[in-house]
């Protein structure tokens, strides 16, 4: 192998594959040799890079240039350039919006510079389907310290001591949860890693499996070490394929190398683990159900106690781990609990990886130490909410979980402080909203998930979030009555009471803290039927000022409804009648007349057709 | 479907892979992905303007990657740049030394480059015979 002076590190995560990273490698491959430098640079695919919204993305090494939003024709130009003539391309370097110049590199950008990578400490830097590729980065370091020169005891010690938590959402301490089952006297014991990431939003664990898959292989090990399990399940949701595949070929890569199968590096040790794929069910990543899909039954929750712990898969003592939570341990082994109990809050120990989405600047996956605050990562990390709006709330932990008010963007983010809030972790989908965002419009839509993904076991939970659903789509319809408020609160409580799994008991958690913090919101629905968002449309008008209107035929052209009358000189009037509130004639009204304007709660101010348009500039300056 | 839940009693496997197996293959790891791991002593440019080029900078990139790749040497970068501006000078290359100011070597040979590399790259005493100039040019 000749040596490579350049390494181009391209993203190909789901986000970055979908945007044409595989066209992209092609194009770079057949550029590359066309200038016979095919053993100077190379193209390495890597997992996702996480920062999704500027894919398709590429960092060359070992510089660390940062292009994004490649395009095919771009490679032609940026090989000739750049890996020819080492000049870097500036037009495909990132620019924040605020900043004119590019920022060339990698760990300048705002979005990479706050964050802290322990679980994601390979992703970008690694081929995840080159298990040489994991070694070099002291891959399964930490399965040869605990398979040569620790006890079982001594690494749930250290995990206790690391103060590690589930990543999936509840936040057990896992220390705690591996002592448990290694107490039980039954054998066998199994260890299942879920991947069943259903948040609506969130893709924190297919990125760590398509980017780093043997990091979870690794702590899966140690786990079963730990626990004394021989066998261990991957349950991962068949809508992941690339997370699949990566999963896949790491797990056979971890066979042939003897990490996985028996008698593993002459330890003594034997363990293998099989994938599950499940099929998407939202209910599925609830432990007692996953188990159930496992098994081969309908995926419905059980009754706790006992816990999986005690009697799990095949009633034998079971741990679940996060993905999240596994491809912590492999670093908590090599570094040791002391340092890694430095990082995060009290109670709250290391990184947690969110996705970051909805109206910011900077979408994208990120991972920070716990006890970060929301306006770091809103405003550092995030970039900021596009176009200078208000920031609203971030909903975190999915349908889950609720709505956290900007009033509260300077608390340190850790379990407790989310849950205090009405929130929760959750496994860390984190969604931006801004001034346009209608809260009970973002409830509903919550609702409407979990409604339809209740397996309906527990009427509560069934027939509960059905009544919750119908009273929200009745205020956003207009409808709303008084006590409506009262009435979801109460229900609300009583779901989260009677409910059997973690699904019925959070499904309330979206309404009930948006009413917490914005109350206002739902009453001006319930009693002026105005939405103070201007986003449910059915309390939403638009209407033309004609003060503003210059008559470009542009909204009248586009309106589907064919609802706009007017013609050259003429202004534009909206038939509210016909017109079905899509909105066309808001989005491309040309901003420097933003003569569209959305109305909500007030009539539609009359005007008659056929007045003529006043040209202010023009009479201004007295030329008729 | 339940796995079959029988454990063995014969005598443990054969394992395929021990701990010196292991610490070997991560060791040979790790050559492939140290541009990556992005700690460098220092770099050399290449200048590869189209008069660079013409006059034979692509033999010198060469000549320069087989002496990394030859010394196993892990904390130099080779990497390109454009047109140094003195083209008839060319081929040249700047060898850049942390904490020391670049120094610019010119009308570049094989010989010129090997003999470069294993004094000033890394002997650390620059090849006064074949050096244009030390310190960067100051901007305008």
């Amino acid at each position: 192998m000749a040596t490579r002076r350049i390494e181009l590190m391209l993203c190909a995560g789901t986000g970055c594959v979908a945007g044409g990273a595989f066209r992209i490698k092609e194009a770079l491959d057949s550029e590359i040799s066309r200038h016979g430098l095919q053993d100077e640079v190379i193209v390495v695919p890597t997992g996702c890079n996480g920062f999704c919204g500027q894919g398709p993305l590429l960092v060359v090494e070992p510089e660390k240039i940062f292009y994004s939003w490649l395009k095919e024709e771009d490679i032609p130009f940026l090989v000739q350039e750049h890996f020819l003539k080492g000049r870097p391309v500036k037009k495909l370097m990132f620019t924040p919006t605020e900043r004119k110049e590019p920022i060339p590199l990698l760990g300048e950008i705002p979005f990479f510079k706050k964050q802290m990578l322990l679980v994601l400490r390979n992703k970008g830097i690694i081929d995840p389907e080159q298990i040489s590729d994991y070694l070099a980065r002291d891959g399964y370091v930490a399965v040869e310290k605990v398979l040569t020169s620790m006890s079982p005891e001594q690494v749930i010690g250290e995990i206790i001591t690391s103060g590690l938590r589930g990543r999936g959402g509840a936040g057990f301490p896992t220390g705690v949860k591996w002592k448990i089952c290694r107490s039980q006297e039954r054998t066998p014991k199994y260890i299942i890693c879920n991947c069943d990431e259903g948040d609506p939003g969130a893709y924190m664990d297919r990125s760590v499996f398509e980017s780093d898959p043997h990091s979870v292989i690794e702590g899966l090990t140690i786990a079963a070490y730990a626990i004394g399990a021989a066998r261990g399940y991957i349950y991962v949701r068949s809508e992941y394929p690339l997370a699949i595949r990566r999963i896949q070929i790491a797990v056979q890569q971890a066979r042939d190398y003897g990490l996985l199968g028996e008698n593993i590096l002459d330890s003594g040790f034997s363990f293998d683990v099989e994938i599950r794929e499940g099929s998407g069910a939202f209910v599925c990543g609830e432990e007692t159900s996953l188990i159930h899909s496992i098994e081969g039954l309908s995926p419905e929750p059980r009754q706790r106690p006992p816990f999986p712990v005690q009697s799990g898969l095949w009633g034998q003592p079971t741990v679940i781990n996060n993905v999240e939570t596994l491809a912590n341990v492999p670093v908590i082994i090599s570094r040791g609990a002391d340092w890694y109990s430095r990082i995060g809050t009290e109670t709250s120990k290391g990184t947690k990886i969110f996705s970051l989405v909805g109206k910011i600047n900077n979408t994208g996956l990120i991972e920070v130490p716990m006890g970060v605050t929301l306006r770091e990562i809103v405003y550092e990390i995030g970039g900021g909410i596009p176009g200078n709006r208000a920031f609203k709330a971030v909903q975190t932990g999915g349908p889950s979980g609720g709505c956290i008010p900007a009033s509260l963007m300077d608390v340190p983010i850790d379990y407790e402080s989310l849950l205090q809030a009405g929130s929760m972790m959750g496994s860390g989908g984190m969604i931006v909203m801004d001034e346009d965002t209608c809260m009970v419009d973002v409830s509903k839509f919550y609702l409407q998930f979990t409604n339809d993904e209740s397996c309906g076991k527990c009427s509560t939970c069934r027939d509960g979030s059905e009544a919750l659903l119908e009273v929200l789509t009745r205020i956003t319809d207009g409808h709303g009555r008084e006590g409506d408020i009262e009435f979801m609160e109460e229900l609300g409580h009583a779901i989260k009471d009677a409910s059997m799994c973690g699904l019925g008991t959070t499904l309330p958690n979206p309404v009930l803290s948006t009413i917490t913090y914005f109350r206002d919101e739902y009453e001006a629905h319930i009693k002026e039927k105005r939405c103070p968002a201007k986003a449910c449309k059915e309390l939403t008008s638009y209407f033309i000022d004609p003060e503003k209107c210059q008559a470009c035929l542009i909204c009248m052209r586009e309106c589907p409804a064919e609802s706009i009358y007017g013609e050259k000189n003429v202004i534009h009037v909206i038939d509210q009648v016909k017109c079905t509130k899509c909105g066309s004639c808001f989005d491309v009204c040309p901003e420097r007349f933003a003569a569209v304007v959305k109305i909500s709660g007030e009539p539609v101010p009359f005007v008659e057709k056929g007045r003529l348009i006043a040209r202010k500039r023009k009479q201004a300056e007295g030329v008729a | 479907m339940p796995m079959s839940h029988n454990h063995r009693n014969s005598p443990l496997a054969m394992p395929k892979l021990t701990i010196e197996e292991l610490r070997k293959e991560r060791e040979k790891a790790r050559k492939g992905i140290y541009l990556r791991e992005g700690e460098f002593r220092g770099k050399i440019i290449v200048h590869m303007g189209t008069c660079g080029i013409a006059a034979g900078a692509r033999g010198i990139v060469s000549t320069f990657l087989e002496e990394v790749e030859k010394r196993a040497v892990k904390d130099i970068a080779v990497t390109t740049s454009g047109c140094a501006g003195l083209c008839s000078r060319e081929p040249m290359a700047t060898v850049e030394l942390v904490d020391t100011p670049p120094v610019k070597y010119g009308d570049l040979t094989p010989e010129k480059t090997r003999k470069i590399f294993a004094e000033h790259v890394l002997g650390g005493t620059i090849v006064a015979d074949y050096a244009i100039g030390v310190g960067s040019e100051k901007g305008g």
